[in-house]
């Protein structure tokens, strides 16, 4: 359902994805608050996995979000056969950050050419983008469905895909039925290096963050499904340590926990990711970020767009260097027998890291299960970047202000389901 | 193959309850195999109805919805040449994301593109629960021999030139 009409006074949607406000309190020149209000309701969706089996957790947390449910599986998947102690083999694993590639190419641009790029062209939304540059708007559209037809031939359908499980897949395509995807993919890794260019050529306000960065890191190649955690001062732990680390707490303006790393704000995500790991793109990522003016780390985060199109080619060109190098897995999935124990799992959702654990009983049955969101992880950050922003930018009416700070929001690509679509905000000048 | 006449898309999730009318319209209709139509169902996404309806001269959409002061089972028409100012298709979006894209903002963004049938029919039914499960409830599943005979003399109609 998705028709809201005045006329219709349609009150609720039934494909919802969240609701959020800012707040901002100004006394005497000095900034007391800036609050990201999360209201919307929480989904318990750790208490209904309890009792689950083992087996069904890939298939319930997928749900969790329409834009990254590779995430959701894979993280799942992880901490699953980690508890269980099995490998699901080189050529399952391939398979799976095949997967994840095509969910890299459709969220970031979704998020890069619907979402984003408005706010630097001075457009209100991308429909109106669309109206005066449809060849650009076009080329998003574009991406997005290469990513899709990635979902669609390995994880059987674009959103909460259903050919995965632990173990492995259901059904492992054959080599020709990925070869018209490689066709798509070359198209598509095209569009993906102009992106870049596209998006260098904007005007980027000069910020730069000095908050903890929180990424997975993997030698050799650019983490996404896979890694040990690494932040950019140097900590470096498995996902068995994660909550020794992490810590969730809960605030009373959001229904999300927010989170402190060794009791700091800190972020994950794509400025993480490439911070961290700029080392380990391909040439032509790299080559792409160099063209883009991008250094070797990047704190900026109106530059995250910049980012998310340079993560855009490198997953379109793994993508087809995995399809080129492509050997079916026979058979398509590992046995997961049940093993009493904990399980850990990571991997790097669009948006940033996604931790799972899962205590399982001897039977398989899910005894307690914890999900930290990045989208959660990240919200002290986006306060604390929103507190600086205000109170440099205090002498901006109140549509000036909404309209900066919704930008910095839309910098995050925020996802409050997984955890601001709708934004209020309301500023008390005392 | 030649294009299709007519699209009819299904718009909902069959597992939530009364949100499931456009599939099982969309169900009914594909028995029915009326000449020249193609049937989709769809979760609403817009870049997908793009795909879906891109090149057909007409469309034909059925979705549900809530109404304050609800009448379940209630169809609404709406057909759109091109979306006037002060419709749902011509108002401004009011989301500062795409997660929540409606058929508003995908008829919109058709329309920028270029890509809008020549001519869309919305029907939407009012909805009565779209909690979790299967299954109509009574008042909507009733209105369903209604609503196929109204898609499929939409359907029927002359196509636009």
């Amino acid at each position: 359902m998705t028709h809201r009409s005045r006329q219709l006074r349609v009150s609720a949607l039934a494909r919802i994805e969240g609701e959020g406000a800012l707040r901002v309190v100004v006394q005497d020149g000095q900034v007391l608050a800036a609050e990201l209000q999360i209201y919307e309701p929480p989904r318990f969706f750790e208490a209904f996995l309890r009792g689950r089996q083992h087996t069904e957790v890939t298939d319930i947390t997928s749900r969790i979000c329409g834009i990254c449910p590779v995430a959701y599986q894979t993280s799942a998947w992880n901490a699953i056969e980690d508890a269980c102690g099995v490998s699901a083999g080189d050529a399952v694993a391939a398979l799976r950050r095949l997967l994840y590639c095509g969910e890299w190419i459709s969220s970031h641009a979704l998020h890069i050419y619907m979402l984003h790029a408005p706010d630097f062209l001075g457009y209100p939304d991308a429909i109106a983008l669309a109206r005066d540059h449809r060849d650009l708007v076009e080329r998003g559209l574009r991406l997005k469905k290469a990513g899709n037809a990635i979902l669609e031939a390995v994880g059987g359908r674009a959103i909460h895909p259903v050919n995965t499980r632990v173990g492995g897949f259901y059904r492992a395509p054959a080599k020709a039925d990925l070869v018209p995807l490689a066709e798509q993919l070359r198209h598509a890794l095209g569009d993906a290096l102009a992106t870049v260019t596209w998006v260098a050529g904007f005007d980027f306000p000069d910020v730069n963050l000095d908050h903890e960065l929180l990424a997975l890191q993997d030698p050799g190649r650019y983490a996404i499904e896979h890694g040990q955690v690494v932040s950019a001062s140097g900590l470096a732990f498995p996902a068995a340590e994660f909550s020794r680390h992490v810590a969730e707490y809960q605030v009373p303006h959001s229904t999300a926990l927010h989170a402190r790393l060794d009791g700091g704000a800190y972020l994950t995500g794509p400025l993480a990711r490439y911070t961290i790991n700029s080392a380990q793109l391909s040439p032509i990522a790299r080559q792409a970020a160099a063209g883009a003016g991008l250094g070797p780390t990047c704190r900026n985060p109106f530059r995250s767009i910049v980012v998310r199109a340079v993560e855009t080619v490198y997953a379109a060109a793994e993508a087809l260097r995995i399809i080129d190098e492509y050997e079916r897995p026979e058979p398509s999935f590992a046995e997961v027998p049940p093993v009493a124990g904990v399980g850990h799992g990571v991997s790097e959702a669009p948006r940033g890291l996604l931790y799972h654990r899962y205590q399982l009983a001897g039977d398989g049955r899910i005894e307690s299960a914890a999900i930290v969101p990045p989208t959660s992880q990240n919200q002290a950050a986006i306060e604390a970047d929103l507190r600086d922003l205000v109170s440099a930018s205090l002498h901006l009416d109140d549509a000036a202000l909404t309209s900066l700070c919704e930008r910095t929001i839309r910098n995050y690509d925020p996802c409050i389901s997984c955890s601001a679509h709708f934004l209020d905000l309301r500023v008390e000048r005392r | 193959m030649s294009l299709p006449r007519a699209v009819l898309i299904g718009i909902g999730n069959p597992y939530r309850r009364d949100d499931g009318i456009g599939p099982a319209l969309a169900a009914a209709i594909e028995q029915l195999r009326p000449p020249g139509v193609s049937v989709t169902i769809s979760d609403g996404e817009p870049s997908r109805l793009l795909d879906a309806w891109s090149g057909a001269p007409l469309a034909v959409v059925v979705d549900a919805v809530l109404c304050d002061d609800p009448a379940p089972g209630r169809i609404h028409r709406t057909a759109l040449g091109a979306a006037p100012a002060g419709t749902a298709a011509g108002r401004q979006s009011a989301s500062a994301s795409t997660h929540g894209l409606g058929i508003p903002d995908a008829i919109r963004l058709a329309e920028a593109l270029d890509r809008a049938p020549q001519r869309l029919v919305v029907f939407a039914v009012e909805a009565a629960d779209i909690g979790f499960g299967p299954g109509l409830t009574a008042a909507v599943g009733a209105c369903l021999p209604e609503l196929t005979q109204a898609v499929l003399a939409e359907l029927a109609a002359d196509p636009p030139r």
